[in-house]
């Protein structure tokens, strides 16, 4: 009984791990750039088809870990220079009126490229095995994934917090005029910026693909648990990010045992909880 | 050095700078003079470029920089310090000044720690735990590492207790020793006696007297008719 629960904690801190990363990206950019990004979800989405097409190709998902969210983080980048930087001054509402068009053009030319019907991506070869400790078993793949999700999440930090480029973010996020004053060119931040947090949720879809594969609608789903987090760790923190990230995960998968129609309820639940409680969640500033 | 001819700048349909022109030539310290309200920040602002001046011309050694980007201004060496300091209330003393080194300036880190003493001993406090005094040192110390080939201060000694102003003024002259010039907007008469060469008022958006310090102090009536201010 007590490994049930183990196991759904482990799978809680996965899927946890997995919308810290989508979250994150969503939260830098908001913190950053003041911008609402409603297509974070569909470059979920491409991160997870980018994955199913190159294991296709080549049978090798560790190219894909690589090729995949530099793939997403470069078509971001391109996005951004035609499109994005044009509605950094308009309000938010129609930031999020341009950026849920785009969700919808990466949804319908995915459905064209990649079909209606979702694709299954295979556990990659060497992680298809089962960890045991004792009495208990977990699939090897999905604790490799709570793993790298952390590495990333290491190095995200280090970036952001031990660097210049993460400081000039930091900095940006607080007043982008004093950064001009000091000689920064703040769209080319504002550009490397945006593609990073996108990357970050093409990383994302790339650990999901073995667990969840590839479907048209992924993107959406993602993108409300994305605000979600966000909502409950607080619009542009890195911490908040990481523990609404987990919070929502382990939820989620606990409810899967004990009450599984009410996981969203309770979700919900939460977020409202804590807008009533703190308006700007649990790590926001106001 | 840095030359303003007869630029207008505008905030939406408000004309706030109606045809202002001024020189900072090498090694020099101006200051510009007038009431609250008059276009002094403005033209501190149409300089590096926040403002952009829909007439008129802003030349650098030579080459015009209207139209360019803040940063590039920037980089070309026009520091300004702004009103409100800008100092980043998240990041540590030590990250401020980081973000803003440039190689080849003639200020490195370790010497502006030398200059403000203060700043290296609150180098791992956070900007938001500065006092006022402290924010404007950390806010000259920033524009130094910044590699400024001229240094614009809009009010830096604004709220500031009495011995902070002098040790400023002294910052100042050693700024201006080494041959940055300086446009300094200041309301506190005193400060400016001190160390200008030079003196423009401004009011209501347009440059109504300009003279030599040695001019300026021998014409009391200048004080009295553009600047209600305590000498
Ligand atoms: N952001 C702004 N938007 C609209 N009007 C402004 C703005 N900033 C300043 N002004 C107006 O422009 C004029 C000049 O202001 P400013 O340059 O700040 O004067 P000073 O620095 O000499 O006190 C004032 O009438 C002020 O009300
Ligand atoms: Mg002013």
């Amino acid at each position: 009984m007590l490994n049930v629960y183990l196991f759904q904690v482990l799978n809680g801190l996965g899927l946890g791990m997995i919308y810290f990363l989508i979250s994150v990206g969503l939260t830098i950019i908001f913190g950053l750039l003041n911008f609402v990004n409603f297509a974070h979800g569909a470059f979920f989405l491409l991160g997870s088809y980018l994955c199913y097409t190159v294991v296709t190709l080549t049978g090798n998902f560790w190219l894909s870990l690589f090729v995949a969210p530099l793939g997403v983080a470069l078509l971001a980048w391109i996005t951004e220079q035609v499109l994005i930087k044009r509605a950094y001054h308009l309000p938010h509402t129609f930031q999020i009126l341009i950026t849920l068009g785009m969700a919808l053009i990466i949804r319908e030319a995915s459905i064209m490229i990649w079909g209606p019907i979702g694709k299954s991506v295979p556990t990659p070869a060497g992680l298809d095995g089962v960890f045991r400790l004792g009495s208990f078993a977990y699939p090897e793949y999905r604790l490799f994934m709570i793993v790298f999700a952390a590495v990333i999440g290491l190095l995200l930090w280090f970036l952001l917090e031990r660097t210049r480029f993460g400081a000039l973010v930091r900095a940006g996020s607080e007043d982008t005029e004093t950064v001009s004053l000091l000689g920064t060119n703040i769209f080319k931040l504002f550009s490397l910026t945006f593609a990073l947090g996108v990357g970050l949720a093409g990383v994302a879809g790339v650990l999901s693909a073995p667990i969840r594969g590839a479907h048209p609608f992924l993107g959406e789903e993602v993108l409300g648990i994305a605000f979600v987090v966000v909502v409950i760790g607080g619009m542009g923190s890195f911490t908040g990010a990481l523990v609404g990230g987990l919070l929502v995960g382990l939820v989620q998968s606990l409810m899967t045992t004990i009450w599984p129609q009410g996981a969203s309820l309770m979700i919900y639940g939460a977020m409202a909880a804590v807008i009533m409680l703190r308006p700007y969640g649990l790590f926001g500033r106001s | 050095m840095l030359t303003v001819t007869d630029i207008h700048s505008y905030y939406g349909k408000s004309h706030v700078l109606e045809g202002v022109s001024l020189t900072v030539n090498k090694g020099e310290l101006v200051t510009l003079l007038g009431r609250n309200g008059a276009g002094k920040t403005t033209t501190l602002r149409s300089i590096v470029g926040i403002v952009s001046p829909r007439q008129g011309s802003i030349t650098f050694d030579g080459s015009e920089t209207v139209g360019m980007e803040t940063f590039e201004i920037a980089r070309r060496g026009i520091a300004l310090v702004p009103e409100h300091r800008g100092i980043f209330r998240m990041l540590t003393v030590a990250e401020n000044l980081e973000i803003a080194v440039r190689s080849g300036s003639q200020w490195s880190l370790a010497d502006v720690y030398g200059l403000f003493p203060r700043l290296w001993e609150r180098r791992k406090n956070g900007g938001n735990a500065l006092s006022g005094g402290e924010q404007q040192m950390l806010a000259i110390a920033r524009a130094l590492v910044n590699g400024p080939r001229i240094l614009l201060l809009d009010e830096p000694t604004e709220g500031l207790a009495p011995v902070i102003v002098d040790e400023l003024v002294n910052i100042l002259r050693e700024i201006k020793r080494s041959g940055v010039p300086v446009l300094l907007v200041e309301q506190n008469l005193n400060v400016c006696r001190k160390l200008a060469d030079r003196h423009y008022v401004l009011e209501q958006g347009q440059v109504v007297y300009h003279g030599t310090a040695a001019e300026f102090d021998a014409d009391p009536t200048i004080r009295d008719r553009y600047l209600a201010l305590s000498a």
